[in-house]
C-alpha cells in the first residue's frame, strides 16, 4: 500500500473515559504519524498503534481459519454447563450488543470490568440513586470542583482542560478563576499542585470522612475527637463543608481511590449521599471518573438488554443479578464456571490467582486486538481490528454521552464486532441442531 | 406477491366510520390493498377471524421506553425485577426483565403481544439521541421513535428571548434532523432549566427564566407556532409547569389559553388538574371538568391521560425539579440527570395506594378526563408509561371504562374522600369498542400525523391485533389471538412467532443551511463534544428507518 497522507478530523480517543472526540490525527499509510489535540495518554495509544501480529485466529496456539475457530469458539460454549462471558469495556457497543445476545443465546454470566472498577459505584447508585450531569454542565456552571480518590494529572490527564477546571463557560466566564478545585486523596499525587486545596486522608478512612461531611452538612456537631485518626481536622472539613453549602454548582468526582479500597460499596453510598444532601442548599452533583474508554457503554448496553448493569446471570434462561455470586472473579475463582469468553480485557495478567487457577484449566476464548496473557493460554483466540483507530461504531463517555468513533484506517483484521456476529450465527445453528437432537 | 387475507371478522376501523361490520381485509406487501376484482386471484395466507374482533394495531403516543434516563432507572432498581415476572428466552427470542421498566426487548415482545404495533418515547435530550436509537433498534417488532426535549434548551431560549422566528424555525428543524427526533417536546418549560442554574423552579407561566430574559409563555407560544410553521406531523407536545402541585390546573389553564388556537398537545393531563393550594392537602380536589370544558370547546387542542393505576412503579421524567419533590416527599432514592444546555432528568421509585386520598384522587382524575372529554379524537389513552403505571395496565383502563359497574366497585374501595372531592360517582359514560377503537389507535395517530397508521384503508401498514371477541373484557385485551405487523403474523396466541426489527420513525423538516454556521458556533462555545460527532447518522435507524414527511403550508 502507498504511504498516502490523510488527515481524520473530530476523531475521538478511546484510551481513557474522557472519550475526547476533537483529535486530529495525520495517517501516513497504515500508521498515525500525528494525534492533534491528544494528550501524552492518547499520543501513546495513537502514535504507537500497530496492528497486532500473527494469524486472525488460532486453535490451542495452532493458526486456523475464521471458520474453524468460530465453530470450535461456538461448540465450547453450547457444549458447556455454566460458560461466563467477561470484558467488553475496549470495544464498541455495537460489539458489546451482539456479546450479551451470544450470553442468552448459550445461558452465561455475562459481566464487565465494571465488577473491578466501579461496580460499588453501581451497587451504591442502586442503594441512593445519583445526583449526575453531563460534563457540559460542569463545564458551563461549576465553581467548585472535589476530586476524591482519582488523579486526573495522570489517569485523565484532559478532564481539567475540556471539561472540569480549566474551561471558560456560560456562568463561570473566567474558567479557572472562577473556580475552586478540591483534591482529596490518600497521598499526594500528581494532580496535588493543581488544586486549592488539599486534603491528604489517611488510607481506609474514605468512608469516616465522608459521613462526618454529611453531618456537618445536616448541622450536627462534630468533635475534633470524632476525626482521629482520619489526617483531617474539623477546621478543614468545616471549610469544606462551607464551600459546599455556597457553592453555586458543585461536583464530586469520584475514582477507583473511593470505589476500590475498604468500603468499596459504602465508600461511594457516602459520597453519592452527600452530593444529594447538599441540593438542599445549592446543586451538587456527583460524577464517577470511569477509566476504560467504552466501560460506560458497557454498563448501558447490558443494562438496557437485561435490565441489570454487570454480574448478569442467563443461565435460567431469563437475567439474574448479583454481584459476588455472578461476577467474574468469583465465579472462576470458586470454580464454578467451565468455559468462557474473554472480550477486549486481560484477566490472565491482573484477576487474583485463584481466578486465574481456574481460567487456565478451562476451555476459553479470547479476542483482542493484541498478544496478552489471556488470549496465549486460550483454547480459541482471535486477532480483532482496535475500536476507534480501525474500527467505526458507538462509546459512551464516563458521563453517558454517546461519541461516534471515526478510523484512521482499515486494519487487516476483522472487527469484534464481525467475529461475534460470525460467532452468533454459528451458535444458534449448534443449539438447533442440539434441540433437534433431543427432540 | 404473497396475499394475505383476514376473513369474516368484525372491523373496528373508526377512521373511515366501520363500526363492527363484518369484512374481509386484504394484504399485500404489507400494506393493506382493496379486495381484487378478478375472482381468480387466490391469497397465499387466509386467516380465519370468525367471531373475532379487528382493529388497526395500537399505537401508544406517551411512553418512557428507550434512552438515558430509562436506562438509569433500569441500573438504578435490581428490587423492581427480583420478584416481578420475567420473559424467558426461547429459540427465537431473547430473554429480559420487566418490572416497571423492562428491558428493551421484553419491551417489544410485551408491546406487541398486547395488540401496540407503534410507540413513541416522550422525553429525548437530543445529545442523548445516539442512546434512544441505540435502545429502539433493541426494541423489537413495533415501530417507534422520540420527541425531542426542547422547552429549556439555551439556542431555543435565546431566540425566543430575541423574538427571531426565522432562526427558532431553523434550529428546531435541524435539531429534529440531527438528532432523528420525531417531535418538539416542552418539559415544565423554562423550569428546568430553573432548576439547573440554583434549585429554584417556576409557579407561573409569565414569571421571568432568570439569565434567559423570555417567560414560560413566550416558549409555549413560539414553539407552538414553530411546529405549525415546519410543518410537523405532530403539534407541540407539552408537559405543562407544576406537574403534581396541588392547584396546577390554573397554570394548565393558562398554558391552554396562551396557546391562543395555536395546535398542540398536553400530555399526562391527569398530573396537571389538581384544585387546592401547594401546601395544603386538605383541599385537594379534581377540576377536570374546567378543564375539560376548554378541550370540549378547542378541537385544535389533544391531551393524553397519564393514568395512574394502584401499585408499584417507577416515576422519570425530564422535569428535573419535579424529580427532587417526588423525592422529598417519597424519602425514596432519587437519581437527576442533567445534560448540558438541554434538558434535566429525575428518577425515583413510586407507589400509588388505594388506601392514599392523593393516590386515589389522582386515579379517579385520570378516568374524570376519559369520561369529560366529548369527542374521543380529542384524548388518548396513556399511563405516562411508567409514571402513572405500565402500559401493561392498558387493558385494565379499558375495562374501568367500559364497565361504569367494575369502576363503581373500585370507587368504593379506595380512599372515601375521594367521592366528595371527583365527579367519578355521578360519570355514567361507558366506552364503546369504537371509542375504544379511537383513544388507543386511531385518535394517536391522527394526532401524531401518522397517515398510514390507526386505520385499516387502503394503503395503511397493516399493523392489525386480531381479539377473541368476550363479554371479559380483560381477557380480550390483554391475550390479542393473533398480531401483524407489516402484513406478518408477528404474535399468534399469545407468542411471538416471528421476530421482526420495526422501524424507527423520524422526521427531516427542511430548514435555512445558512443558519447553521450561527448555531455552530453557539454550540461551539458550549458543548463538550465536536459539532461534527452531534448529528445522528442514518445507521442508527432500526429497520432502516422511516421519514414521516412534513407538511409545511
Amino acid at each position: 500500500m502507498q504511504n498516502e497522507l490523510k488527515v481524520v478530523s473530530n476523531a475521538t480517543c478511546t484510551f481513557c473515559g474522557c472519550v475526547c472526540d476533537d483529535i486530529e490525527l495525520t495517517v501516513e499509510g497504515n500508521h498515525i504519524t500525528k494525534a492533534k489535540n491528544a494528550c501524552v495518554l492518547g499520543k501513546a495509544w495513537f502514535l504507537n498503534h500497530q496492528a497486532g501480529e500473527g494469524p486472525v485466529a488460532r486453535i490451542r496456539g495452532k493458526e486456523a481459519t475464521v471458520e474453524e475457530a468460530v465453530e470450535e469458539a461456538a461448540r465450547i460454549l453450547v457444549d458447556a454447563k455454566f460458560p461466563i462471558i467477561y470484558g467488553l469495556s475496549d470495544t464498541t457497543c455495537e460489539a458489546q450488543r451482539v456479546t450479551v445476545a451470544i450470553a442468552d443465546w448459550v445461558g452465561a454470566s455475562i459481566d464487565t470490568t465494571t465488577s473491578v472498577c466501579h461496580g460499588p459505584s453501581g451497587m451504591a447508585f442502586q442503594g441512593v440513586g445519583e445526583i449526575t450531569c453531563s460534563l457540559g454542565e460542569v463545564r458551563n456552571r461549576a465553581d467548585l470542583v472535589i476530586f476524591w480518590g482519582s488523579n486526573p494529572a495522570e489517569s485523565h490527564p484532559r478532564h481539567w482542560g475540556r471539561y472540569s477546571t480549566m474551561p471558560k463557560g456560560l456562568f463561570v466566564p473566567n474558567g479557572r478563576k472562577d473556580r475552586t478545585v478540591v483534591l482529596v486523596d490518600v497521598r499526594r499525587t500528581k494532580s496535588a499542585p493543581a488544586a486549592d486545596i488539599f486534603l491528604q486522608i489517611k488510607p481506609r478512612k474514605d468512608f469516616e470522612v465522608l459521613w462526618m461531611l454529611r453531618a456537618l452538612v445536616k448541622g450536627l456537631t462534630i468533635n475534633e475527637a470524632d476525626l482521629i485518626d482520619t489526617g483531617v481536622t474539623l477546621e478543614q472539613l468545616q471549610n469544606l463543608v462551607d464551600r459546599m453549602k455556597a457553592c453555586k454548582f458543585g461536583v464530586l468526582f469520584f475514582g477507583m481511590g473511593l470505589s476500590m479500597t475498604r468500603g468499596k460499596h459504602l465508600n461511594v453510598e457516602a459520597a453519592l449521599a452527600l452530593a444529594r444532601d447538599l441540593n438542599a442548599f445549592t446543586r451538587f452533583y456527583a460524577n464517577p471518573m470511569r477509566g476504560h474508554g467504552n466501560v460506560t457503554g458497557a454498563d448501558n448496553v447490558v443494562s438496557w438488554q437485561t435490565g441489570y448493569p454487570f454480574g448478569v446471570n442467563l443461565g435460567r434462561g431469563y437475567p439474574r443479578f448479583n454481584p459476588g455470586e455472578f461476577t467474574t472473579t468469583d465465579t472462576l475463582a470458586r470454580k464454578e464456571a467451565d468455559a468462557a469468553m474473554i472480550i477486549a480485557s486481560d484477566p490472565m495478567g491482573n484477576f487474583s490467582q485463584a481466578a486465574r487457577d481456574h481460567l487456565a484449566s478451562i476451555p476459553y476464548i479470547a479476542l483482542d486486538t493484541k498478544e496478552t496473557s489471556t488470549t496465549r493460554a486460550a483454547a480459541v483466540a482471535f486477532t480483532t481490528a482496535t475500536y476507534g483507530i480501525n474500527v467505526p461504531g458507538t462509546v459512551y463517555r464516563m458521563d453517558d454521552v454517546p461519541i461516534p468513533l471515526r478510523p484512521a484506517f482499515e486494519s487487516p483484521y476483522p472487527s469484534d464486532e464481525k467475529i461475534l456476529r460470525a460467532l452468533e450465527k454459528k451458535v444458534l445453528h449448534l443449539l438447533k441442531e442440539k434441540l433437534q437432537a433431543s427432540n | 406477491m404473497a396475499i394475505t387475507v383476514i376473513k369474516g371478522g368484525k372491523i373496528y376501523d373508526p377512521t373511515h366510520g366501520i363500526n363492527g361490520e363484518v369484512r374481509d381485509i386484504w394484504i399485500k406487501d404489507g400494506k393493506i390493498i382493496a379486495p381484487p376484482i378478478e375472482a381468480d386471484i387466490l391469497p397465499e395466507k387466509v386467516i380465519d377471524a370468525t367471531g373475532r374482533i379487528i382493529m388497526p394495531g395500537g399505537v401508544d403516543m406517551h411512553c418512557h421506553i428507550a434512552g438515558p434516563k430509562v436506562n438509569l432507572a433500569r441500573k438504578m432498581r435490581p428490587e423492581d425485577k427480583r420478584y416481578a415476572p420475567h420473559v424467558s428466552r426461547t429459540a427465537l427470542t431473547r430473554s429480559g426483565t420487566i418490572g416497571s421498566v423492562p428491558s428493551t426487548f421484553a419491551t417489544g415482545y410485551l408491546y406487541a403481544g398486547l395488540g401496540y404495533t407503534t410507540a413513541f418515547d416522550a422525553a429525548v435530550p437530543p445529545l442523548s439521541a445516539r442512546h434512544a436509537h441505540e435502545e429502539l433498534q433493541d426494541t423489537p417488532i413495533i415501530d417507534k421513535g422520540f420527541y425531542l426535549l426542547m422547552g429549556n434548551n439555551h439556542y431555543a431560549l435565546e431566540q425566543i428571548a430575541k423574538k427571531d422566528n426565522e432562526k427558532l424555525k431553523s434550529f428546531t428543524a435541524w435539531l429534529l434532523e440531527s438528532a432523528k427526533g420525531y417531535a418538539i417536546k416542552l418539559v415544565n418549560p423554562g423550569g428546568v432549566e430553573v432548576w439547573k442554574s440554583g434549585g429554584a423552579n417556576i409557579s407561573e407561566i409569565d414569571q421571568d427564566i432568570g439569565h434567559f430574559n423570555c417567560t414560560p409563555r413566550q416558549i409555549i407560544q413560539g414553539l407552538s407556532q414553530t411546529a405549525m410553521d415546519i410543518g410537523l406531523p405532530h403539534a407541540v407536545h407539552i408537559h405543562c409547569n407544576n406537574l403534581g402541585i396541588p392547584g396546577n390546573w390554573r397554570t394548565t389553564q393558562a398554558t391552554m389559553d396562551a396557546l391562543e388556537g395555536r395546535r398542540a398537545h398536553l400530555t399526562h393531563i391527569q398530573f396537571h388538574s389538581y384544585g387546592g393550594e401547594p401546601d395544603d392537602q386538605g383541599k385537594f380536589c379534581s377540576k377536570v371538568q374546567e378543564l375539560a370544558e376548554f378541550v370540549n370547546s378547542h378541537p385544535e387542542v389533544t391531551v393524553d391521560v397519564g393514568q395512574v393505576l394502584f401499585g408499584e412503579t417507577t416515576s422519570m421524567t425530564g422535569d428535573g425539579p419535579l424529580g427532587y419533590y417526588l423525592h422529598k416527599v417519597t424519602g425514596k432514592k432519587w437519581t437527576s440527570a442533567d445534560t448540558e444546555m438541554e434538558a434535566g432528568c429525575g428518577i425515583v421509585p413510586m407507589v400509588y395506594k388505594e388506601k392514599s386520598f392523593v393516590n386515589a384522587l389522582q386515579w379517579a382524575i385520570g378516568l374524570e378526563w376519559y369520561l369529560l372529554v366529548k369527542d374521543p379524537w380529542q384524548i388518548a389513552m396513556s399511563t405516562d408509561h411508567p409514571n402513572g403505571g405500565s402500559f401493561l395496565a392498558y387493558p385494565e383502563i379499558i375495562q374501568l371504562l367500559m364497565d361504569r359497574t367494575y369502576r363503581q366497585e373500585i370507587l368504593k374501595r379506595i380512599h372515601p374522600r375521594v367521592l366528595e372531592r371527583s365527579c367519578l360517582k355521578d360519570l355514567d359514560r361507558e366506552y364503546t369498542l369504537n371509542e375504544i377503537a379511537i383513544i388507543t389507535r386511531a385518535g394517536p395517530a391522527r394526532m401524531l400525523g401518522l397517515i398510514n397508521k390507526g386505520h385499516l384503508g387502503v394503503g395503511a401498514d397493516a399493523d392489525i391485533t386480531i381479539y377473541n371477541e368476550s363479554s371479559n373484557i380483560l381477557a380480550m385485551f390483554e391475550l390479542p389471538y393473533m398480531v401483524l405487523k407489516y402484513g406478518k403474523v408477528v404474535v399468534e396466541k399469545s407468542e411471538i412467532r416471528l421476530q421482526v426489527p420495526g422501524n424507527t420513525l423520524h422526521v427531516s423538516p427542511s430548514f435555512d443551511p445558512g443558519l447553521v454556521g450561527d448555531i455552530r458556533k453557539w454550540f461551539e462555545s458550549y458543548y463538550t463534544i465536536q459539532f461534527e460527532n452531534y448529528p445522528v447518522t442514518d445507521d442508527y435507524l432500526s429497520g432502516g428507518g422511516t421519514m414521516i414527511p412534513c407538511n409545511k403550508k
